[in-house]
C-alpha cells in the first residue's frame, strides 16, 4: 500500500495539470469563438506570399 | 461641399504605437468568409492583426499608428462584399461576457474537483464491502475533504451570492435550497471523517454543483450570444450624421459624437439620427416610424425633426437639440419605463417551482429528524438521515430542467430566423393567446415597392429604373431596385422636388411627379390606390404611371391563417389612417383593427385586454410601438424595427417573410411543455428518492448515481425541443 504515497499525488498532480491547462485556455481567449475555431481547424494554409516562383 | 467619414470616436490604443478596432461585418457565415477577410485586410501594409469571430460576426484589427484611416478598413470589406460598421463595447455586453468566463472557471474548478473526489470515493465504496483498513479510509476522505472544500467554495459563489441575494431580499430562489444542501452536505461529511465513519458525502455535494454550473453555464451563453447579435444589429444600423465641421465641410460622424448645438445635414434619402430644428431648408419628411401615419408631413425654417424621421425631397439643415441618447421623445420613454417596471414582476417557472419546492424539501428533512429521534435513535444518526435527505432531494435536476430546454429551443428558434433578447420571453411567448400586430413595417414590408410593375412594359422599366438611379427619393431608390438597374443615365438632373430629367438618343425622357412629365390626364383617368404614391414616367410622348407603396410581406395572409388555426385572437392596431389600415385589414381576413391609434391608446387596449386575462403578443416595430411591446405579455418586432423598439421586443426576427412569429410561437409552446415535462420528471424522481433517503439507507453510492441519472434524463428530455415542428405555415 505504500504505492499510494506516490499514486495519490500523482493523481492529483495530473488533475491539477489539466486545471490549469484550462484556466490557461479560457484566458487566451480559446472559447471566445467556438464555431471559428472549428472551421480554422480545416482551414487551408495561406499560400506562401512573396514566395519566388518555383520554376 | 467636401465630405469626409471620421470614425476615431471607435479607435482605442492597443499599445506601444498600435491602434486597435473592431468591427461588426454583416454576412459572415463560414470559413470562406474569415479566410477571404482575412487574407484581404492582412494585405493592407501595416496591418499587424486582422481576426475574424465567427460567433459573434465581428472583425479585430490592428494596425501601426498613424499611418491607416479606419475608412479604409470598411472600404477593402466592402470591395470584398461585407457591409461593415466600428463596433463599440456597450457595458450590458462587457458583463455578460466576463460573467460568462467566470461561471466558465468556476465549472472548470467543479468538474476538476468531482473527477479526482470521485477518483477516491470509487475505492472507499468498494473497500467498505471488502477489506480496506479504517485508517486508509480514513486518509482517503481528509484527501477529498482537501479538494471539495476550496473546490466549493470557489465554485459555488454564483449560488451563494445569488442565494445571500434573494434571503436578504426576503424572497427565496432555486439557489437557497442548493445553498443549504451544499454547505450542510460538506459540513456533515467533515464532522464523520473527524468521527471515522464509513459515509462522507463530499463527492455528491461537488457533482451537484458541477451539473449546476452546466446549467448555468448554457443559459448564460444565450444571452451572450444573443446580445452580441443584438449589439451587431445596433452598429450596423448605428446611424450617422452629417455634421458641419466648416462653414462649406461636413463631416461623417457617429451619432454618439454628435452633441446638442451643432448643425446636420439632411439629405433626401436619409434618416434623421438626431432631434433638432431646421434652420435651413424645405421638405417633405416622412414620420411614420415616430408616429405610424404614412402621409408626409412638410419641414421648414422652424419645424421640429425628431431622430428616426426619414428626409424625402429636399436637403435641410437641422440644429441638434438633443443628440445620442436623449433623441428619444420624452413621452415615449416615460411610458416606457412604467410599462417595463410592470413586467418585470414577471415571475419566471423556475422561481415558481423553487417557491414551493424548498419549504417542502426543509420541511421534510425536519420531520425526519425528528422522526427518527421520536422512534428512538440517536441525535447524530438522525441528523445524518435528514442530511442525507436534503442531499438526495437537492434540486439537481430541477435546476437543469429549464436552463437546458431554454438553450435547446433559442438555438432552433436561431435557426428559424427569431432571436431572444430576454431569458424568460420562451415562457411568456408559449402563453400568448391574443396578437396584436402593427401595420406599417410589421404586417408590411419596411422597404417600397413597385406595385404595377407587371403592366409596364420591360423596356421602359428599365429606362426609368435607370433613370431612378440619379434620384434621391426614397421611391426613385424603389423604382431603381424593382427595375435592377444598375448603370445610371449620364447627364442626368435632378429638379429639386420635382422629378429627374435626361436626354437619351435625342429624346427627353422624365422620371417624377405625374405633372413634371405631363401625366397627369393619366393619374385622373386611373382607378389608384389612395396610400400609393404615384410617380409617372415619360419618354417623349409615351407616358406610364408608377404606383408605388409599401407591400404586405409576402407570406401574411398565409401567417395569419395559420394563427387563427392555432386559436389566437389577432387585431391590428395602427397609428396610420383608416382606408390604409382597412385595405391591409380586408386583405389579410383579420376582423379587428383600429386605425390612428396614439401609442397611450395602444397601452390602454393592451390593459383592457390584460383586464379580461388576455395573455398579449405585440408584434411592432415602429418608435411609437416600443412603450405598447413593452406593456404587452410578451413583444417582438422585424429586424428593420427602430433600435429603442427593438430594445424593448423580448424577440427580434429577421427577414422579409412573417413565418417566425408563428415558428416561435411553435417552438416556444413546445419548450414550455418540455420544461413542465422536466419538472414533473426531476420530481418525480424525488417522490422514488425520499422515502430511500427517509429510511436512512442511503450511501453516498446512491445519491451519487441517483443525481447523474436523472440529470442526464433531464438533459436527454430537453434535445427533443431541437426537431421543433418544421412545418410552419
Amino acid at each position: 500500500m505504500e504505492i499510494l504515497v506516490i499514486l495519490v499525488p500523482l493523481a492529483l498532480m495530473l488533475g491539477l495539470a489539466g486545471l490549469f491547462a484550462f484556466l490557461w485556455s479560457l484566458r487566451s481567449g480559446q472559447y471566445d469563438d467556438l464555431d471559428g475555431a472549428a472551421w480554422r481547424a480545416i482551414a487551408d494554409d495561406e499560400p506562401p506570399q512573396d514566395a519566388p516562383a518555383k520554376r | 461641399m467636401h465630405v469626409t467619414r471620421d470614425f476615431s470616436h471607435y479607435v482605442r490604443i492597443a499599445g506601444e504605437g498600435i491602434k486597435h478596432i473592431d468591427l461588426a461585418v454583416e454576412g459572415v457565415h463560414c470559413a470562406g468568409c474569415m479566410a477571404k477577410i482575412e487574407r484581404g485586410l492582412s494585405a493592407i501594409p501595416d496591418v499587424t492583426l486582422a481576426r475574424v469571430n465567427l460567433t459573434d460576426r465581428r472583425v479585430a484589427l490592428e494596425w501601426k499608428q498613424g499611418t491607416l484611416d479606419p475608412i479604409s478598413f470598411i472600404d477593402r470589406l466592402a470591395e470584398l462584399g461585407y457591409k461593415a460598421y466600428p463596433y463599440e463595447t456597450e457595458s450590458a455586453e462587457a458583463t455578460e461576457v466576463a460573467e460568462s468566463r467566470f461561471l466558465l472557471r468556476c465549472l472548470g474548478v467543479a468538474a476538476f474537483a468531482t473527477m479526482n473526489v470521485m477518483m477516491l470515493s470509487i475505492p472507499v465504496w468498494s473497500g467498505n464491502v471488502s477489506d480496506m483498513l479504517p485508517e486508509q479510509r480514513d486518509f482517503f476522505h481528509w484527501l477529498s475533504a482537501l479538494i471539495a472544500l476550496p473546490a466549493a467554495a470557489y465554485a459555488g459563489q454564483p449560488f451563494f451570492r445569488s442565494a445571500w441575494r434573494a434571503l436578504s431580499a426576503k424572497t427565496t430562489n432555486m439557489d437557497v435550497p442548493i445553498s443549504i444542501g451544499v454547505c450542510l452536505a460538506l459540513g456533515m461529511s467533515v464532522v464523520e471523517t473527524i468521527h471515522h465513519a464509513e459515509h462522507a458525502y463530499f463527492d455528491a455535494a461537488i457533482m451537484l454543483l458541477t451539473f449546476l454550473l452546466v446549467g448555468r453555464v448554457l443559459d448564460q451563453n444565450m444571452r451572450r450570444r444573443t446580445r452580441a447579435v443584438a449589439g451587431n444589429l445596433a452598429a450596423l444600423k448605428a446611424e450617422t450624421a452629417a455634421k458641419f465641421v466648416g462653414p462649406d465641410e461636413i463631416s461623417q460622424v457617429p451619432v454618439a459624437a454628435i452633441h446638442p448645438g451643432d448643425i446636420v445635414l439632411l439629405r433626401p434619402g436619409e434618416r434623421c439620427a438626431v432631434d433638432g430644428t431646421v434652420i435651413e431648408g424645405r421638405s417633405e419628411i416622412d414620420q411614420s416610424l415616430i408616429t405610424g401615419e404614412t402621409l408626409y408631413v412638410t419641414a421648414e425654417r422652424g419645424t421640429a425633426v425628431y431622430a428616426g424621421s426619414m428626409n424625402i425631397s429636399g436637403t435641410l439643415r437641422v440644429r441638434v437639440s438633443a443628440a445620442s441618447e436623449a433623441t428619444l421623445l420624452a413621452e415615449i420613454t416615460r411610458l416606457l419605463d412604467n410599462a417595463l417596471q410592470a413586467r418585470s414582476r414577471y415571475m419566471r417557472l423556475a422561481d415558481r417551482a423553487s417557491r414551493l419546492y424548498a419549504p417542502v424539501v426543509h420541511a421534510t428533512a425536519l420531520i425526519t429528524i425528528l422522526g427518527w429521534v421520536i422512534a428512538g435513535a440517536g441525535w447524530h444518526d438522525a441528523v445524518v438521515t435528514g442530511v442525507a435527505v436534503l442531499i438526495i432531494t437537492c434540486p439537481c435536476a430541477l435546476g437543469l430542467a429549464i436552463p437546458t430546454v431554454q438553450t435547446v429551443a433559442s438555438g432552433a428558434m436561431f435557426k428559424a430566423g427569431v432571436l431572444l433578447n430576454s431569458g424568460d420571453a420562451i415562457e411568456r411567448l408559449a402563453e400568448a393567446d391574443h396578437v396584436i400586430f402593427d401595420k406599417t413595417g410589421t404586417l408590411t414590408l419596411p422597404d417600397l415597392e413597385v406595385m404595377n410593375a407587371a403592366d409596364i412594359p420591360p423596356n421602359v422599366f428599365e429606362l426609368a429604373g435607370r433613370l431612378a438611379l440619379s434620384s434621391h427619393h426614397p421611391v426613385a431608390a424603389a423604382v431603381a431596385q424593382a427595375a435592377g438597374a444598375r448603370s445610371p443615365i449620364v447627364g442626368a438632373v435632378e429638379e429639386a422636388g420635382q422629378g429627374v430629367r435626361a436626354v437619351v438618343d435625342g429624346v427627353e425622357i422624365r422620371l417624377g411627379r405625374p405633372s413634371f412629365c405631363g401625366a397627369e390626364a393619366l393619374v385622373g383617368g386611373a382607378t389608384l390606390d389612395p396610400e400609393a404614391s404615384i410617380v409617372a414616367f415619360s419618354k417623349g410622348t409615351e407616358k406610364v404611371i408608377l404606383s408605388v407603396r409599401q407591400g404586405l410581406r409576402p407570406d401574411a395572409q398565409a401567417v395569419i391563417a395559420a394563427l387563427k388555426a392555432r386559436n389566437v385572437g389577432i387585431e391590428i392596431l395602427s397609428g396610420d389612417r383608416e382606408p390604409a389600415v382597412i385595405a391591409a385589414a380586408h386583405a389579410l381576413g383579420i376582423a379587428e383593427w383600429r386605425a390612428g391609434v396614439t401609442p397611450a391608446d395602444k397601452i390602454a387596449r393592451i390593459e383592457e385586454l390584460k383586464q379580461r386575462g388576455a395573455k398579449v403578443l405585440m408584434v411592432g416595430d415602429g418608435m411609437n410601438d416600443a412603450p405598447s411591446l413593452a406593456a404587452a405579455h410578451v413583444s417582438m418586432s422585424p429586424i428593420s424595427a427602430a433600435h429603442l423598439s427593438q430594445a424593448t421586443a423580448d424577440l427580434v426576427f429577421l427577414g422579409r417573410p412573417l413565418a417566425p412569429v408563428v415558428a416561435a410561437i411553435d417552438s416556444a409552446r413546445k419548450a414550455l411543455h418540455l420544461m413542465r415535462q422536466n419538472l414533473w420528471l426531476a420530481i418525480g424522481y424525488n417522490v422514488l428518492a425520499v422515502p430511500v433517503a427517509i429510511s436512512g439507507i442511503v450511501t453516498p453510492l446512491i445519491a451519487a448515481a441517483a443525481m447523474s441519472g436523472s440529470s442526464i434524463l433531464v438533459m436527454l428530455n430537453s434535445l427533443r425541443a431541437r426537431n421543433a415542428s418544421r412545418e410552419i405555415v
